[in-house]
């Protein structure tokens, strides 16, 4: 007899493991697999940062949780339904996210001495009388996978690496998901090496049916799909739509694309994205370190294609001086910076977003730059996209301003049609045609941007650098005055983009008590907060920014209206200085500096202290 | 042969003279600088390259020899201090059509741009590296360079400097250069046909200039560029011939188990036979090595000339072909294919 199955409107997994255990492919299958059902996911990978921590140690745990829902969402979940802990590390690091009453699975056969020794653990956390407050379901994951897969020719090693896609069979079975997609992923995953093909698909189906066979599972759940609106979707990471973003944006400008890069965490997905697309014409340059990285980009914009740099804050700090030099020299430029935890080398594998102001101000000198930051992993797409269109519109560098969240979180995108996207247009010089002969700082009355004028045109031939120019003709020049008015044209121009952006989108009030403003990768939990606010019939409102340099124009108004400002942000109030010393307003901060997003609770009961504060509540 | 990517002058075009590539921009170097020798020689052997101007890109750091970029008509980049070998790179892979020369000084190149400097040795773009050597910093006004020798006293080493300096042309050679050459500003004649070879040469060319700074390091390479003791100072290298020099041309270079020896060829003891043949062309890098070392502690000769001149393939080329080769294997990029690839869903 089937076991009956309850409707639930979400849930929130939680894979946790050795680095070595897998948790991070079972995490993104069951991804995968969700949103390809039709469900709205949003996932929070959180690996250390060792490539091969010793094994069972609580430094070597990598946990991957995504939260599901027929409803549409917005952060991974604060706490989490299930609990899958592959060992007591895992155990030990991830309990205190596990809701009461929630699903605990432990592969009990990691629960011996030498593992909860290593744990920190005294006494066998399973006996403890805290986890009766939770179901807990006591697995011998490795002997039952050894036990499926014993027909096959494959070495025990071998055989104990397939069972995390035991534990992903429990999982499918518990949340009512067919194997399908995951079968198909591991064809394709391993085609060279069939064997392990034939071992992961039993280990998956032996999970399956153990869990329909036993009898410690009574009842298994279902998430029906959400509503989304029509049109074809994929499920996409914040770095993988910052790679579609840039090809894209190649595409329909005619630039070859070409990226300079460095490895560094979190921002290296994007050299690899990057580097499959040759038949793009995309070149991807390795280079010796940040700078020459951000060298070749500058050189290939001054040849006439789109130079896009990436890295993280370490390496932006060393390519400072060569955007300073895009920036007087006028030429477009894209500086991708993935943040992560900082200062220094910090915690290169935890999320923050205390780079705002390193670029807003880490350059010597009068330097201003847009700045424009993804609020989630798809719009990444669109803000690298929009960075590429205003860097050739205006012939400036632009800094895109993603966080280590989002670059590594996935969740359900809607994939775009080619004619929505904007027109980037070179519009190259073409002849000298002033009565002077070429004149490379000749400005668009409108933009500000100079003329964009490529070797190997005829009569353009011109010499740009980083000394001052003079005014329209570009030479060399120390004449006093003329420096005044380079540097307040060149922040003109900035300013000036600001004038051709949308109105700024204000969500839930549109004038009251609170306004969350927010930037960046916090969009998930300051939207959900606000959501929950405005279901309540709060006067409360979010407004998310993705122009951080130039503010859009109507903010000024849009504070104006509200008592309270309040600016959540992983970092001590970057976001918040720039506000109050802009529009002279008292806005308040929040601010979590500890490598993890914020949760929805944690805002929700700020929010109940500044209501109280002005006597609302 | 010579194939050089950089489009031609099409036949029948008007020739190009020296004035041609002058820039309307007055020349700032001190009067007297070894800078403007190297300039005039520039301006006067690109007429004779056969490349429209508007083709050509100099690119150059920081530093007094760095300002050059501004005396030319052609395209310029004056960039940021020891960067220019990494613009340069991008300025040729996005359009591999161009000439695209750099000019360094030994502080830009060797100082803070030594690690570019390597990196750009060994890739092997088709472009041409300038090094202006006058063994100072001109620019900020006369502190030792990593080409200075040891025990120099500047204004940052009063005392004398108590590092060892590089050999440019050793590092070149260490850093997998295919086209490594020396000349000097006060011979015009030698300095044009060696820039001349190195735009010839398809790679990375190298040519460190010894540079006369009359203000901060007057005389530096006088033993090397002065008519009474050039010729008995320096050795020029001939591909194929063999290493004799001096006022009278009657010394050689010969070797003498592994050691290098000066000997007379003319009292009869020796003859040219004996003497080491230069070979530019050969892919073992052991001959250019000894030679850029043999003046360093051995009272021998300064080599002035080609050292090594060989056929690698450059990093532009490469990746253009794979280019051509992805397009081929798996057809021009489409965005809507690309945006909607892997497993998607639809929803009505
Ligand atoms: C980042 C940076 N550091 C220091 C300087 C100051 N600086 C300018 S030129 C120079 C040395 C130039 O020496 P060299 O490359 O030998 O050129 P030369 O002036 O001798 O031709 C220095 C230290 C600078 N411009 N930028
Ligand atoms: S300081 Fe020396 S190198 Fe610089 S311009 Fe004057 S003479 Fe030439
Ligand atoms: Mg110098």
């Amino acid at each position: 007899m089937r076991k009956p199955v309850e409707q639930i409107e979400e849930a929130t997994i939680l894979f946790a493991g050795d680095s070595g255990d897998g948790s991070q492919t079972i995490g993104t299958q069951m991804t995968e697999t969700t949103a390809l059902i039709g469900n709205d996911v949003a996932t929070l990978p959180d690996y250390p940062a060792e490539i091969r921590a010793p094994a069972g140690s609580i430094a070597g745990v990598s946990g991957f949780q995504l939260h599901f829902s027929s409803e549409q969402i917005h952060t991974p979940g604060d706490l989490c339904d299930v609990l899958v802990a592959m060992n007591p590390a895992a155990l030990k690091v991830h309990l205190n996210k596990l809701k009461p009453n929630g699903i605990l699975i432990v592969n009990t056969d990691n629960f011996a001495r030498r593992n909860l020794r290593l744990a920190g653990y005294e006494e066998d956390p399973l006996e403890d009388d805290k986890l009766t407050k939770y179901q807990v379901f006591r697995v011998e994951l490795t002997q039952l996978t050894r036990k499926a897969l014993e027909a096959t020719q494959l070495s025990v090693p071998e055989i104990d690496r397939c069972k995390n896609f035991f534990a992903l069979g429990m999982i499918l079975w518990l949340y009512n998901r067919p194997m399908e997609y995951t079968m198909k992923w591991i064809k394709a995953k391993f085609a060279k090496r069939p064997q392990y093909i034939e071992s992961n698909i039993l280990a998956l189906r032996a999970g399956n049916t153990y869990c329909e066979a036993t009898e410690q599972f009574a009842v298994s759940y279902d998430v029906k799909p959400a509503d989304f609106e029509p049109g074809t979707y994929r499920n996409i990471e914040g770095n993988m739509a910052t790679v579609l973003g840039l090809v894209a944006a190649s595409y329909q400008s005619g630039l070859p694309l070409v990226y300079g890069s460095y490895p560094i965490t979190p921002a290296s997905d994007i050299l690899h994205g990057l580097a499959q697309y040759r038949n793009f014409g995309v070149v991807t340059m390795q280079m010796e370190d940040e700078i020459a990285a951000v060298g070749v980009a500058i050189g290939a914009a001054f040849s006439g294609a789109l130079g896009v740099t990436g890295s993280s804050g370490p390496g932006l700090a060393l390519k400072a001086e060569a955007i300073n030099l895009a920036m007087i020299a006028e030429l477009p430029l894209v500086v991708c910076n993935i943040q992560r935890a900082g200062p220094s080398t910090g915690m290169p594998t935890k999320t923050e977003q205390s780079d705002l102001l390193q670029m807003f101000y880490g350059r010597n000198g009068e330097s201003p730059l847009p700045i424009i930051a993804p609020s989630r992993p798809f719009d990444c797409f669109e803000t690298v996209y929009e960075a590429c269109r205003i860097a050739v519109k205006y012939r400036t560098p632009v800094i895109f301003l993603s966080d280590l969240y989002i670059a590594m979180g996935a969740e359900p995108w809607k994939i775009p049609q080619l004619s929505e996207l904007p027109e980037i247009r070179p519009d190259f010089a073409g002849s000298a045609d002033t009565r002077n002969g070429f004149e490379p700082y000749l400005r668009d009355p409108e933009t500000l941007a100079r003329p964009w004028a490529k070797p190997g045109t005829a009569g353009l031939e011109h010499r740009i650098g980083g000394l001052e120019k003079s005014d329209v003709t570009g030479h060399v020049s120390y004449d006093a005055e003329n420096h005044q008015r380079m540097v307040e044209i060149r922040a003109e121009k900035v300013a000036r983009i600001a004038d051709a952006l949308p109105p700024t989108e204000v969500f839930g009030a549109p004038e009251g008590d609170i306004l969350l403003l927010g930037w960046g990768g916090t969009y998930g939990a300051i939207r959900t907060t606000a959501e929950n606010c405005v279901a309540d019939g709060l006067p409360i409102a979010h407004v998310h920014l993705r122009h951080l340099n130039p503010f859009p124009k109507d903010l000024g108004d849009i504070l104006q209206r509200f008592k309270k400002i309040l600016i959540p942000e992983q970092n001590s109030g970057q976001l918040l200085q720039l506000i109050r010393s802009t529009y002279l307003i008292d806005a308040i901060g929040f601010n979590k500096v500890q490598g993890q997003p914020f949760h929805v609770f944690e805002l929700a009961s700020k929010i109940d202290e500044i209501l109280e504060e002005i006597g609302r509540a | 042969m010579r194939r050089k990517r950089s489009s031609r002058i099409p036949a029948g075009a008007p020739t190009l003279s020296k004035k041609d590539f002058e820039s309307d921009q007055d020349v700032r170097w001190c009067p007297g600088c070894g800078d403007y020798s190297i300039l005039a020689q520039t301006q006067r052997i690109m007429p004779e390259l056969g490349i429209p101007k508007e083709n050509i890109v100099f690119i150059s750091g920081i530093g007094c020899s760095s300002r050059f970029p501004y005396y030319m008509n052609t395209y310029g980049f004056h960039t940021i201090h020891g960067r220019a070998p990494t613009i340069a790179s991008g300025v040729k892979m996005a359009n591999p059509d161009l000439s695209v020369w750099v000019i360094t000084g030994d502080g830009d190149a060797l100082s803070i741009g030594g690690n570019h400097f390597i990196h750009l040795m060994r890739r092997n773009f088709d472009v041409n590296v300038l090094l202006f050597n006058n063994r100072i910093y001109g620019l900020t006004k006369g502190q030792y360079s990593p080409t200075s020798e040891q025990g120099k006293q500047t204004k940052s080493t009063p005392l004398g400097s108590v590092d060892t300096p590089f050999n440019p042309i050793s590092l070149a050679l260490a850093s997998g250069a295919t086209f490594v050459a020396r000349s000097l500003d006060r011979d015009p004649n030698h300095l044009r046909a060696i820039i001349k070879s190195a735009f010839e040469h398809k790679g990375t060319s190298f040519i460190e200039i010894y540079q006369n700074c009359n203000v901060f390091n007057d005389g530096a390479f006088f033993q090397y560029t002065e008519k009474d003791t050039k010729a008995d100072n320096t050795v020029i290298l001939e591909h194929n011939e063999p290493l004799v020099f001096g006022a009278e041309r009657d010394k050689g270079i010969r070797l003498n188990g592994f050691q290098p020896e000066v000997v007379k060829t003319a009292n009869g003891e020796y003859s040219t036979e004996d003497l080491i043949v230069h070979d530019q062309y050969a892919e073992d890098t052991t001959l250019a090595n000894f030679l850029a070392r043999m003046s360093d502690t051995l009272d021998l000769p300064d080599p002035i000339g080609i050292f090594r001149s060989i056929r690698h393939p450059c990093y532009e080329d490469l990746m253009t072909s794979q280019i051509r080769t992805a397009k081929e294997r798996m057809g021009e990029g489409n965005l809507e294919a690309l945006l909607n690839d892997g497993e998607t869903w639809t929803v009505s």
